[in-house]
């Protein structure tokens, strides 16, 4: 699973409010490459929670990312790559995600988070 | 014929190791899931700028058609519902991030986040109750709910359905409409059994021009060209008659259908989506007498 799809998910579970961000306790992290596309990037930017995402990549061992971000410094190359990289490149391989609210666990196997909720979570 | 999947058990159940491996190896399975998807993408009437979009593919099973979207640049998550389904997407090496979920249970995605929305033939698994806490409705409502909340404003979800009866298409697309999405049905090759396929084209928000629902494929009026253009004196039969047959069988080819009839089958047929030949001044004709 990759940064950009932990940054759009968020708890389902009945009676939670603000099931954003998932936090992520990691077993094992893999990387792989992906090719490099501006467009999707500047597209996607303003849909990402920054916070979330800085906080994610650091989670993962990837410090590079800064705490804030603007839609100005989509111009600057260095920044893109590094955005690319933690967005796209990242990916939580065996691990867990926790809900921020009740502390309920969806674990994360061969890269497929279980977000299946038990039948009194619905 | 096999009664419909939906009847015979839960979808993560259905879907095992066994059904799953079939996605892999019948090439007529993965030819179909192919050009559902394509046309899928087609409805999807995304902004032509090359720009690629991050879409949803719920129920992506294989990755099937997941690989769709890859082909034309797109990022995409999937969710399934099937353990062994998304194992062989793994093994098939789907590009977009797969999700072990429940569509019933709702997407658990942000808001306004998603740039359109695929699914092919999955859908319809709603319908069905198969635990006692399942209730079709509620599923729907929470399916149909969370996907509006998740799309950003103005985007479509184009959702290929097989539905069991025409209460079952009103119950799924009443549901859609409940959820603030507008658009209908488009029902590709309506003539045919077989080729026949349902795709629900919901735009996120009010009805407006470019929500208008598009047109299926193999629907009247776009097939019939040049069927009239002709005259009457073609208007022969293909009938034998041979001297040397005895008189009784040569009373059987008066009965013989005429250009007419000839030209109505054959538009039937283009109809139903098959491959015709054209109507030419050949159609139908008689043979000479030396042939």
């Amino acid at each position: 699973m990759r940064l950009l799809t932990h940054n759009m998910l968020s708890s389902n579970i009945k009676g939670v409010t603000n099931g954003f961000p998932l936090r992520i306790e990691v077993e094992k992290v893999v990387e792989k490459e992906v090719d490099f596309n501006v467009d999707f990037l500047r597209n996607m930017f303003a849909k990402i929670e920054w916070k979330a995402l800085a906080e994610a990549s650091r989670t993962m061992g990837y410090s590079e990312l800064p705490d804030d971000a603007e839609s100005s410094m989509l111009d600057s190359d260095e920044f893109l790559r590094k955005f690319h990289h933690a967005l796209l490149e990242l990916h939580l391989e065996e691990g867990a995600l926790v809900c921020p609210e009740t502390g309920r666990k969806f674990p994360v196997n061969k890269g497929i988070p279980n977000m299946l909720l038990h039948e009194d979570e619905v | 014929m096999a009664s419909r999947p939906e009847l015979q058990a839960p979808p993560e159940i259905f879907y095992n190791d066994d059904e799953a491996r079939k996605y892999t190896s019948s090439s007529r399975i993965i030819d179909i899931q192919a050009k559902l998807s394509e046309r899928a993408l087609e409805l999807l009437a995304l902004p032509d700028d090359g720009v690629p979009r991050l879409l949803l593919d719920i129920g992506c099973g294989s990755g099937l058609s997941g690989e769709t979207l890859t082909d034309s640049g797109h990022q995409w998550i999937g969710l399934d519902i099937s353990q062994s389904m998304l194992d062989i997407a793994l093994e098939r090496e789907a590009e977009g991030d797969l999700i072990l979920g429940d569509m019933g249970q709702g997407l658990g995605l942000r808001p306004g986040v998603i740039d359109g929305a695929i699914s092919i033939s999955a859908v319809q698994w709603l319908c069905n109750a198969d635990k006692s806490s399942h209730e079709p409705r509620l599923r729907l409502k929470a399916f149909f709910g969370s996907l509006y909340r998740c799309l950003a404003r103005g985007a479509r979800a184009v959702l290929q359905v097989y539905p069991e009866n025409l209460a079952q298409r009103e119950l799924i697309l009443g549901f859609a409409m409940r959820a603030g999405f507008s658009g209908g049905v488009v029902v590709d090759y309506p003539h045919s059994t077989k080729k026949r396929k349902e795709y629900l084209v919901l735009t996120c928000g009010p009805p407006s021009l470019s929500s208008a629902t598009p047109k299926g494929k193999g629907e009247d009026g776009d097939s019939d060209s040049d069927e009239d253009s002709s005259g009457d004196e073609e208007n022969q039969s293909v009938s034998v008659s041979d001297r040397h047959r005895p008189r009784k069988k040569q009373k059987l080819n008066k009965k013989v259908k005429g250009r007419e009839w000839v030209l109505r089958k054959k538009e039937q047929m283009r109809r139903k989506g098959n491959a015709v030949p054209l109507d030419t001044k050949y159609t139908a004709r008689k043979r000479k007498a030396r042939f």
